[in-house]
């Protein structure tokens, strides 16, 4: 199993190494092959892997590759921990990366830097596995600090763009924000249980659940707490939660493969994935829970809200991604760690499918990403519709599509869980349900029905897309159909993550929830009888009558109720607050610094001030040097008659 | 007692490299200028054999053999397959750097041969007189090769003050020699361990441990017993100084490691206070004095004794851990100093020695590899993670923390800053700054390769140090 | 009878004489090389008091060898001094310093 792991991991990285060191020698063709290739091999062994959990009888496996170094006992491994959390998530990322890897071909045929995006995108690859796959907080820092450059990179990829220049600073900036709280996290646990490894510190963590300690004078913290809000505080960084969320949207410069791979499937799931993987951290802290609880339903719906206003099809698209990360960020919350996990899995693909399909019909039209420029593409891209309607419907909970199965299971969880701010969550998360449809059908009518693009010039160039995007497309819709009914009896309420997630007796509200479960139809139809359903349905028809019937109502409410387009236009002035009072604040600090700091003491005191001393002081120094061999001679001579007089008359 | 040839095993490597030297002593006699590469390629095949030897011999187990005065045991064949296998890079890139100035001599492979045959006696020495010959045949052969370049006046400067000074630092050693062989009338290390046993204060013994500890510093080059080295660096044509800067140095740690650890083990806590104040006498000394040098021969010769200190403080540690680390860096250390020099044969022309640091500028933009070799050295040098070098310091601030001196560790940490800067004004001249002229860099291919294995082996040691840590 | 102490100490003189004579030379080289001489001469004095006070073979044994290792050492110095000779027209040891800072 050893180099099947290792074979996975390392694939995708040969990929990378060659298309982007020697991208010259093989060309375009060559770096799609070579990458398509060292994914589709990762892709086909992680989904070997996944079903020897699933049908086989393989077991978790916790392996120590090769030690890096060993500090003070601290060890620093490269080590795989493989169960069926990870499987699962190895098997979606590297599915999810192939179909992108494919997607990619037709999307970037015209693009500079082919070459190094695939080098990218296989790196990224990489790293997302190293991270899944880690056994100790070392590597998962590697892996979570190594796609955040990739992230970083790729957002950036058209470096000539001004504001793809800035999108990728504010996400470099935010993420180091939360990077920053994720460290400190690390640091504790690496101080407290002094190791890094995860099995070593999830047993002694138990030991450690009522210890308190001192961050201020004066205030006493329970350690857990500390530890999982941190950690979490990383979590909001990479996964996009409110208030840490504002680099996602602008992330959406990057081109569109990686929209859908890192910023809706994979990287910004890493944080909901760090949380179910430290289960047995969480389980120890109510407060951290709530907070997490608390913090995901707020992203889930505010978030939401903003997606309505949005004219940008991709921006849409990414402000939905930020409310159904944190519909999986109030699940984990709520202790329903699986279902949180189960509801990535699901908007991986679905999430994919509709940004893929935005693409598509982003190539279709030229690069116009405007969603009033669009309209009537139905007729035009038959593929790209089809699909994006079972994915749009798939992500408003359509009963028997797969985010049905984890949406419900994730309102139904925190409606049972029992703890602080619970009623808040469910709440948000309820309304969150009308949101979500309104603005997926919006989008949806207003891309593919009405009248044509406006543009007679794109209306007359408007065909379907090649098949090396639309066959993605499918393949993603599939899965995005059917996945949720096949795998939630396992998933949720069976057996499959028992060993890989951890939960509280008290705390296990899918328990419960499993002594009612009577197969998944018995879900569905339990589901149709609940608000949720019939708010989602009401969202849709909402949407459906205002841009469908009656255009003119949308202008009306937008007059009508100019404030609150303001507010969400301004997507709460969150970009406001932290350009002015953190970034204006902070400059004013660094002026402050490196004036009287830097400048003075630092560069001209200390570091010049050193330099200058040192330089002198060399100076001086190499005439000792005469280059007479006499001195040279009397130097030595020197050196033993001072060690003889300090060892042997001294004493 | 009867001679029994089995004694002959655990020299095999010594023997392959004698019977390997002589064949090129007398071939090199028959072959024309164009025909050297024979001899050369019958040098590279003994040194691997030699080495593989080395490698098959090692068993984990000590063997001492002709009447106690050889010992074969896991340190030496460490040290003498680490000087084996790196002596191949350093024999490419001196073949480079001697056939652009006209010098490609048989002389240079005998004599480079035979002083590693006395690097492996030293390694192996049990006693003092086996010590003594092996010493004794390095330095020989290391002042007639700074000698090499026969019309240089530079040369034979630095030749003619090596010798002297090596000279007296030979006398100083055997002085001592004299006083340890008085005080307990044994010359082999196991014996004398035992006479030394409860007399650690006996003024005749430290008295003979100062001499024996100026004998051992001269020759790693430590301050204040080091001026002869950047005036040899400095002087020897570039491909001695490659050979002199690098192999040596893991011999002279074999050295002490037999004298202080075997022999001299009890006097422990005199002989570490001696390290230690010449340990931060030579990190301080070089890394300053580096700082003010423009010639880069120069300045690598100071960093080697910054080394130096670096080096010593893993042998004064006095645990394994200690000795463990002080034989990681002195590898690693070889390794760099080998590329270091191997960059500027690389760079040098017909004719005209490369040894100015602002010859390097813009190196970058003439040969992207070279350049990127040299950062890996330099930055393995300067202790940067993830290079070796970075653990090679850590593993020796490690030892020393852990046997109390954590002072100490904290001055070599200030000090490796400081040296921090040189290092890292090369990276910048060579990324930085414009060429100063246009001359093309040609070199061969060889040594290209060879070089980037050489950069990429520092960055590949440091993501996985542990590679060569379970082998010491 | 002699002691063991006389020869001692008329090891240290030649010891001494002879690494003053390094130090205080500043003319020619050959003193130089007849300076490392006289060192190893003073110290195959004390190897050789020590055998004999010892009863210990080795110690004269050593002797051989550094007497053999001198006479290498000196062929070498002396092609040295000659390669200098060649190049600079002199053997002042005060001429040495154009390796220097």
């Amino acid at each position: 199993m050893e180099t099947i792991y290792l074979t996975i991991v390392l694939a995708p990285l040969i990929g990378a190494i060659i298309a982007g060191l020697w991208r010259n020698q093989v060309g375009k063709a060559g770096a799609h092959w070579v990458t398509i290739i060292g994914v589709g091999i990762s892709c086909v062994l992680s989904i070997y892997v996944l079903l020897g959990f699933t049908h086989g009888d393989a077991e978790s496996q916790n392996l120590s590759l090769y030690t890096w170094m060993v500090s003070d006992g601290l060890r620093f491994e490269i080590g795989f921990l493989v169960d069926q959390l990870t499987a699962m998530m190895m098997a979606v990322v590297t599915f999810v990366s192939l179909m992108v890897h494919i997607y990619t071909v037709g999307y970037m045929a015209h693009e500079e830097g082919y070459q190094r995006f695939f080098s990218y995108i296989a790196l990224f690859t990489f790293s997302m596995l190293m991270l899944v796959m880690s056994n100790n907080f070392m590597q998962l820092f590697f892996g979570w600090e190594a796609v955040g450059l990739v992230s970083y990179l790729l957002i950036g990829f058209y470096f000539k763009k001004e504001t793809a220049i800035f999108a990728n600073l504010k996400a470099f900036l935010v993420n180091r924000v939360g990077d920053f709280g994720f460290i400190l996290g690390i640091a504790a646990i690496a101080m407290y249980t002094n190791s890094l490894d995860y099995a070593e510190v999830f047993e002694k963590s138990a030991g450690l659940a009522n210890e308190q300690i001192t961050v201020f004078p004066g205030t006493s913290w329970s350690l857990m707490t500390v530890i999982c809000v941190l950690l979490f505080i990383g979590a909001m960084g990479k996964s996009a939660q409110m208030p840490l969320h504002v680099w996602l949207p602008d992330s959406m410069e990057g081109p569109t493969p990686i929209s859908a791979l890192i910023h809706a499937a994979t990287m910004v799931t890493a944080g909901i994935f760090m949380v179910a993987r430290m289960s047995p951290l969480y389980e120890l802290s109510e407060t951290a829970l709530s907070f997490v609880l608390i913090i995901g339903a707020t992203t889930a719906f505010f978030t939401g809200l903003i997606g309505i206003v949005q004219n940008d099809i991709k921006r849409v698209v990414a402000y939905s991604t930020l409310s159904q990360l944190g519909y999986m960020i109030a699940a984990l919350g709520a202790s329903a760690y699986a279902a949180g996990v189960f509801h990535l899995m699901t908007h991986a693909f679905f999430k994919a499918l509709l940004f893929l399909a935005a693409g598509s019909v982003i190539i279709g039209m030229h690069h116009d990403q405007d969603i009033r420029n669009m309209g009537g593409i139905r007729k035009y891209m038959p593929i790209t519709w089809i699909t994006s309607l079972l994915g749009s419907l798939a992500l408003i909970g359509t009963p028997f599509f797969s985010g049905f199965f984890s949406k419900d299971a994730i309102i139904e969880s925190v409606h049972l869980a029992d703890r602080f701010g619970t009623n808040y969550a469910y709440y948000l998360l309820v309304a969150g349900v009308f949101v979500t449809a309104l603005y997926s059908f919006r989008m949806f009518f207003l891309v593919f029905h009405g009248n044509g693009p406006r543009d007679e010039h794109a209306k007359a160039h408007l065909h379907e897309s090649p098949w090396v995007v639309t066959v993605p497309l499918v393949l993603l819709a599939i899965p995005s159909v059917v996945i949720g009914w096949f795998t939630i009896e396992p998933m949720l309420f069976g057996e499959f993550f028992k060993d890989a997630i951890y939960v509280d007796s008290a705390n296990d509200v899918l328990a419960h929830m499993g002594e009612g479960y009577h197969g998944a139809l018995g879900f569905v139809v339990h589901g149709v009888m609940q608000a949720p359903f019939w708010l989602a349905l009401g969202g849709f028809l909402t949407a459906w009558y205002i841009y469908m019937m009656k255009p003119s109502i949308a202008l009306d409410i937008k007059v009508r109720f100019d404030w609150l387009y303001t507010i969400l236009d301004r997507k709460y002035g969150f970009d406001e607050l932290f350009q002015f009072v953190f970034a204006g604040g902070s400059r004013m600090l660094g002026k402050i610094f490196w004036k009287g700091g830097d400048q003075f003491l630092i560069d001209g005191v200390a570091v010049n001030g050193s330099a200058h001393g040192v330089g002198w002081l060399a100076s001086v120094a190499r005439y000792l040097q005469t280059g007479f061999l006499n001195h040279y001679a009397i130097a030595m001579i020197l050196g033993l008659i001072g060690l003889v007089g300090w060892f042997v008359i001294l004493q | 007692m009867a001679f029994d040839t089995t004694q002959l095993i655990p020299l095999l490597p010594e023997i392959i490299l004698l019977v390997g030297v002589s064949l090129v002593l007398v071939i090199d006699l028959m072959v024309t200028d164009k025909e050297r590469t024979w001899p050369f390629m019958l040098t590279l095949f003994t040194l691997l054999a030699a080495g593989c030897t080395t490698v098959m011999l090692a068993d984990g187990t000590t063997q001492v053999v002709f009447d106690g005065t050889y010992i074969r045991d896991p340190m030496s064949d460490i040290l003498k397959a680490s000087l084996l296998f790196l002596a191949v890079p350093v024999f490419i890139y001196a073949r480079e750097g001697l056939m652009k100035s006209g010098q490609w001599r048989g002389e240079f492979m005998t004599l480079t041969l035979f002083a590693i045959l006395g690097m492996m006696v030293m390694i192996s020495s049990n006693g003092f007189i086996s010590l003594y010959l092996g010493l004794e045949l390095l330095s020989l052969c290391l002042y007639a090769l700074v000698a090499f370049n026969r019309d240089s006046s530079k040369s034979a400067e630095a030749a003619m003050k090596y010798f002297i000074l090596g000279a007296l630092a030979s006398g100083l050693l055997l002085y001592g020699i004299s006083m340890l062989y008085g005080a307990t009338g044994k010359l082999d290390f196991p014996s004398i361990a035992q006479a030394v046993v409860g007399k650690e204060s006996d003024i005749v013994l430290v008295f003979g441990l100062v001499f024996v500890v100026i004998g051992l510093a001269f020759k790693f080059g430590a301050v204040p017993f080091h001026m002869w080295v950047p005036d040899v660096y400095d002087g020897a044509t570039t491909p001695v100084t490659l050979l002199v800067g690098s192999l040596p140095k893991i011999a002279a740690l074999g050295l002490a490691m037999r004298i202080l650890v075997d022999g001299l083990g009890e006097l422990q806590e005199s002989w570490q206070m001696m390290l230690i104040i010449l340990a931060l006498l030579s990190m301080a000394l070089g890394n300053l004095v580096a700082i003010a040098q423009e010639n880069i021969k120069r300045m690598l010769a100071y960093s080697t004794i910054s080394h130096v200190g670096f080096i010593f403080l893993g042998i004064l540690a006095g645990s394994d851990e200690g000795y463990r680390a002080a034989i990681f860096y002195v590898i690693a250390y070889a390794a760099m100093a080998a590329g270091a020099f191997g960059v500027l044969i690389a760079l040098d022309r017909k004719g005209l020695e490369v040894d100015q640091l602002h010859q390097l500028k813009g190196l970058n933009e003439k040969h992207p590899w070279l350049a990127g070799t040299m950062l890996l050295l330099m930055f393995s040098m300067a202790g940067v993670p993830p290079t070796v070098g970075f653990f090679a310091k850590l593993f020796v601030l490690e030892a020393i923390v852990s046997v109390g001196l954590t002072w100490l560790a904290l001055v070599a940490v200030f000090f490796s800053i400081i040296g921090a800067f040189y290092y890292i004004r090369v990276v910048k001249h060579v990324y930085f700054d414009k060429p100063t002229d246009d001359v093309e860099v040609e070199v061969g291919g060889a040594a290209q390769v060879m070089l980037a294995i050489n950069g990429l082996a520092m960055l590949a040691l440091g993501l996985f140090p542990a590679i060569l840590m379970n082998l010491i | 009878m002699i002691a063991l102490s006389d020869y001692l100490i008329v090891s240290a003189i030649l010891f001494s004489l002879s690494v003053a004579g390094i130090f205080i030379n500043r003319k020619n080289l050959i003193l130089l090389l007849m300076c490392i001489e006289l060192m190893l001469l003073a110290v195959n004095i004390n190897f050789v008091a020590f055998s004999y006070f010892l009863d210990d073979m080795a110690g004269q044994v050593f002797v051989f060898f550094i007497l053999t290792v001198a006479a290498a050492e000196a062929a070498i110095g002396l092609a040295i001094l000659v390669v200098l000779f060649r190049n600079r027209h002199t053997i002042n040891v005060q001429d040495l310093d154009t390796l220097k800072g």
